[in-house]
């Protein structure tokens, strides 16, 4: 088999006497959509931190495309092709949705101190940061300022600005938070779409989005890897039942979402 | 050998004297979360209306406890007015208005003064030299100067961590909201850090007034040096900003006193001596690089809010 | 950009048609003051630019940009007091210099953040201050005075108000477009980016230090220039050209137009300098006025005077 495209040995991240990342080791092979799912303190957010280098781990490797990327800095990852979205929107809020876009295609079309032609005026990046935008359905509001923006086209914008980067790798930290339930339905159709082309990891509280998108899960609880698996093999893990899902799945037991 | 202790000693009492001022600076800096310019603008009417007072009553220390009444007045007045209404403001606003101030203060003793600086002339039980050790004399007022600053330090120490008001102090510094929510009257709370500090910052004002002349700007110079050692000692922190005084008012005393002739061995007599001053005002600048550049937040930052 | 017909756009277009004009004016009425008042008020906003370079596009509240101011000074006094009297060299050392004052201050002070950066370039600048005070050689706490403006091989007279007035104008429009292309070009774009939103910046793959530093020398070496016209202005330079309260005065005019507008600190400058003037034929405590007045601004008109005129447009 080849080398997965993200692999991460015996991460641990510790704040003050909180193991927050208790070597936590994970692979995920090409063209996967591979889900992490926990309660609320599980760590998440700490992983993807570490993954896209926010945030440093105290020991473990992190291996993106055969590289050993542990100690690069977040710029030098996201060149590499690996891409976030953050789990609460985190734009230029006073720039236009066109311009977010057009400054992440600008981040891979070479050096960026160039000091005297109007970048706005630059065809490609342009061209670029329209078709991110329109992928995510975002085509008719390019000039309108993200601040003005509703929450719901915020969160498509924090997508087309990770497509924009052009990467190998989408690290999507909670893209349906605080979404309605027809945003969400766009946000998992949008998904769908994206997973053909990309390897993504997605962090979600969105059971029934997560089970119906996922190939493999990972469920962490305290910082641990718990289990990892298809989605069907989780619904019957036991321990996952007993440390997470237990409640969780009654909810959606309900739409009977699964399958 | 005498020289050197006598220069400890003045760079001890010049530490005291700068912590008194910036310990009202990291308090209103730490707990209002507000970067007060004008502060060194209250160490000057610290100095003048001491000045003033001792002028009008005959009496030193009347007078200089009026001059405290009067400049904690002024702050509490000053916190009313206009500050109040800069605090969740950007610093920037705050640096803005406060440096409106400065020039208002200035003028304003111009204005009342005049231009030419005061005198502050000590009674003599204050002049005659002690003998602290066989042979090592220093001047009362500088060693009472000391004393006091010592004795309001320990103060200021156990009322901050020992009393209810510094229990309330420090929980408005670590979180607004929750100490909102425990009934304290946070407008209330604020008035009264400012005025406090503002008190310290005429405090120190009128106990130097006898020092130096009492003169327009006298606030300004210090003020940066108060800056430069609540930022080693890291924002907020009364501990910080003692430890960080001491060593700024020991560097800058020392540098003063001994690197002419130190340079002397390698410039001229004259370069030397007008390089000097600027040297060790520079070594103090260097020193907050350095601890800026190694640890940003300041060498024993405040609890995290 | 398309030109708006909007109450600030206008207001630029008139005041730069009146700076333009005005030695014509002067040379017709033979009022000489004002040709000397608006020379130190075009140097003056040239310095405000490059601060609302740093400051409104950049996010950088630098509290020591007066440094620059001196630094330049200083290059062509202690050039033309060492008997080098070409400005072809003057110039271009204290641009040197500034940015090298820039990037070595830059480089150190970008490390921090927030009030601990507005402090940390406070205290470079004093350093400076310090610095100038102690070279005896060159006038020490007195200053260093220039006896000859700097020449330009007969290609332009410094001496002849009217020339050195334009030359000063010229290089203020001159900075003011060069800010304008940096602002709209690819570096400056990140660098609003960077102030907007660092984290963010950082991981869609710009490494936002770099950026930021090579704005604070762009902005440093501007302000050189400005430096090296004050000091031909004056035939003086002298360490309180970078004592604190000059960088806060720099603060004030920006702020005073509007930070973020191209414009605003010409603007500022103008109603500062003019304001200061104004005040101080009327009464010599001029600052008892000033000084409350800049608290107003603060709480009640925070845009600057582009924050006004835009109320007037929307209103």
């Amino acid at each position: 088999m080849a080398d997965p495209l993200l692999r991460v040995d015996n991460l641990v991240r510790r704040f003050g006497g909180i193991l927050a990342t208790d070597n936590l080791s994970l692979e995920v092979p090409r063209g996967e959509l591979h889900a992490i799912i926990g309660p609320n303190g599980a760590g998440k957010t700490t992983l993807i931190s570490q993954l896209t280098g926010q945030l440093m781990p105290n020991s473990g490797t992190i291996h993106f495309a055969g590289r050993d990327v542990t100690r690069l800095p977040s710029y030098r990852r996201s060149r590499l092709g690996l891409a976030r979205s953050f789990q609460i929107t985190s734009l230029l809020k006073d720039f236009t949705a066109i311009d977010n876009v057009a400054l992440a295609a600008q981040a891979h079309d070479g050096h960026s101190f160039r000091f005297w032609g109007n970048a706005r005026k630059e065809r490609h990046l342009r061209d670029t940061a329209r078709a991110a935008l329109e992928r995510v359905g975002l085509g008719s509001r390019a000039d309108v300022l993200v601040s003005e923006l509703s929450h719901g086209e915020q969160r498509e914008l924090e997508l087309a600005v990770a497509l924009a980067t052009k990467p190998q790798l989408l690290l999507l930290d909670e893209p349906m938070a605080g979404l309605g339930v027809i945003e969400s339905a766009r946000m998992v159709a949008l998904l769908k779409e994206l997973r053909k082309e990309f390897t993504i990891v997605l962090v979600e509280h969105d059971m029934e989005a997560v089970f119906a998108l996922a190939d493999r899960i990972t469920v962490l609880v305290y910082g641990r890897v718990i289990a990892c698996d298809t989605p069907d093999a989780i619904r019957r893990h036991e321990e996952v039942k007993r440390a997470y899902l237990g409640e969780q799945h009654a909810v959606t037991r309900q739409g009977d979402p699964i399958g | 050998m005498f020289l050197l202790i006598e220069q400890l000693l003045n760079g001890l009492q010049f530490g005291l004297l700068l912590f008194l001022l910036a310990a009202g600076l990291t308090l209103v800096f730490g707990i209002m979360d507000f970067v007060n310019l004008a502060h060194g603008s209250l160490y000057m009417m610290g100095a003048y209306f001491a000045a003033t007072f001792v002028g009008w009553t005959g009496s030193f220390v009347l007078g200089a406890i009026l001059a405290l009444a009067a400049t904690l007045l002024l702050g509490i007045a000053l916190e009313f007015v206009a500050l109040r209404h800069l605090y969740g403001r950007d610093h920037l606003d705050q640096v803005l208005a406060t440096f409106g101030l400065i020039l208002f203060f200035n003028d304003m003793v111009r204005l009342i003064w005049g231009p030419a600086g005061l005198a502050l002339p000590l009674p003599t039980w204050l002049t005659t030299p002690v003998q602290l050790l066989p042979g090592v004399y220093y001047p009362a007022y500088r060693l009472s100067i000391i004393i006091v600053a010592l004795l309001v330090a320990a103060l200021l120490y156990l009322v901050v961590m020992r009393t209810r008001i510094g229990m309330l102090i420090r929980a408005g510094a670590s979180n607004r909201e929750m100490a909102g929510a425990l009934g304290i009257n946070i407008k209330l709370l604020f008035t009264l850090v400012f005025g406090l500090g503002a008190a310290l910052a005429g405090l120190a004002g009128l106990m130097q007034a006898p020092i130096l002349t009492v003169q327009i700007g006298m606030g300004e110079n210090i003020l940066i040096l108060a800056f430069v050692i609540i930022v080693i000692g890291g924002i907020g922190s009364i501990r910080g900003a003692f430890l960080a005084a001491i060593f700024v008012g020991l560097i800058d005393t020392l540098g003063r006193a001994f690197l002419p002739d130190l340079l002397r061995k390698v410039l001229s007599g004259a370069a030397a001596s007008t390089a000097a001053p600027a040297l060790s005002s520079m070594l103090i600048y260097l020193l907050m690089a350095i601890v800026l550049v190694v640890r940003p937040e300041g060498l024993f930052p405040a609890a995290k809010r | 950009m398309k030109f708006k017909l909007n109450a600030s756009n206008v207001l630029v277009a008139v005041v730069c048609a009146a700076l333009v004009l005005l030695p014509v004016y002067s040379a017709v009425t033979g009022n000489i003051f004002i040709l000397t008042l608006f020379t130190r008020i075009v140097i003056f906003a040239l310095a405000a630019s490059s601060l609302n370079l740093m400051m409104g596009y950049g996010g950088m509240m630098s509290f020591g940009h007066a440094a620059y101011l001196g630094i330049g000074g200083y290059a062509v006094g202690i050039l033309a007091a060492e008997g080098i009297g070409s400005g072809f060299i003057q110039w271009p050392v204290a641009l040197a210099v500034s940015a090298l004052f820039a990037l070595v201050i830059g480089s150190l002070s970008l490390r921090t953040r927030g009030v601990y950066f507005i402090m940390i370039t406070l205290a470079f600048a004093q350093m400076a201050y310090y610095v100038a005070s102690a070279l005896s050689r060159y006038g020490g706490d007195d200053g260093l005075t220039i006896y000859k403006r700097s020449t330009f091989d007969g290609l332009i007279n410094l001496s002849d108000r009217t020339q050195f007035y334009y030359l000063c104008l010229a290089c203020l429009f001159g900075g003011v477009y060069l800010i304008w292309r940096i602002v709209n070009s690819r570096f400056g774009l990140v660098v609003q980016g960077v102030r907007s939103n660092e984290q963010r910046m950082q991981a869609i793959g710009f490494p936002a230090y770099r950026y930021r530093l090579t704005c604070f020398v762009i902005a440093g070496t501007i302000c050189g220039l400005a430096g090296a016209l004050l000091a031909n202005n004056t035939d003086f330079v002298s360490p309180a050209v970078m004592y604190w309260t000059r960088s806060g005065e720099l603060m004030v005019m920006v702020i005073l137009g509007g930070m973020g507008w191209l414009f605003g600190p010409l603007i500022g400058a103008i109603v500062f300098l003019v304001l200061e003037e104004l005040l101080s034929q009327f009464t010599e405590y001029w600052a008892l006025i000033m000084g409350p007045l800049l608290v107003l601004i603060v709480l009640f008109a925070r845009g600057g005077i582009m924050g006004l005129l835009g109320r007037v447009r929307r209103g």
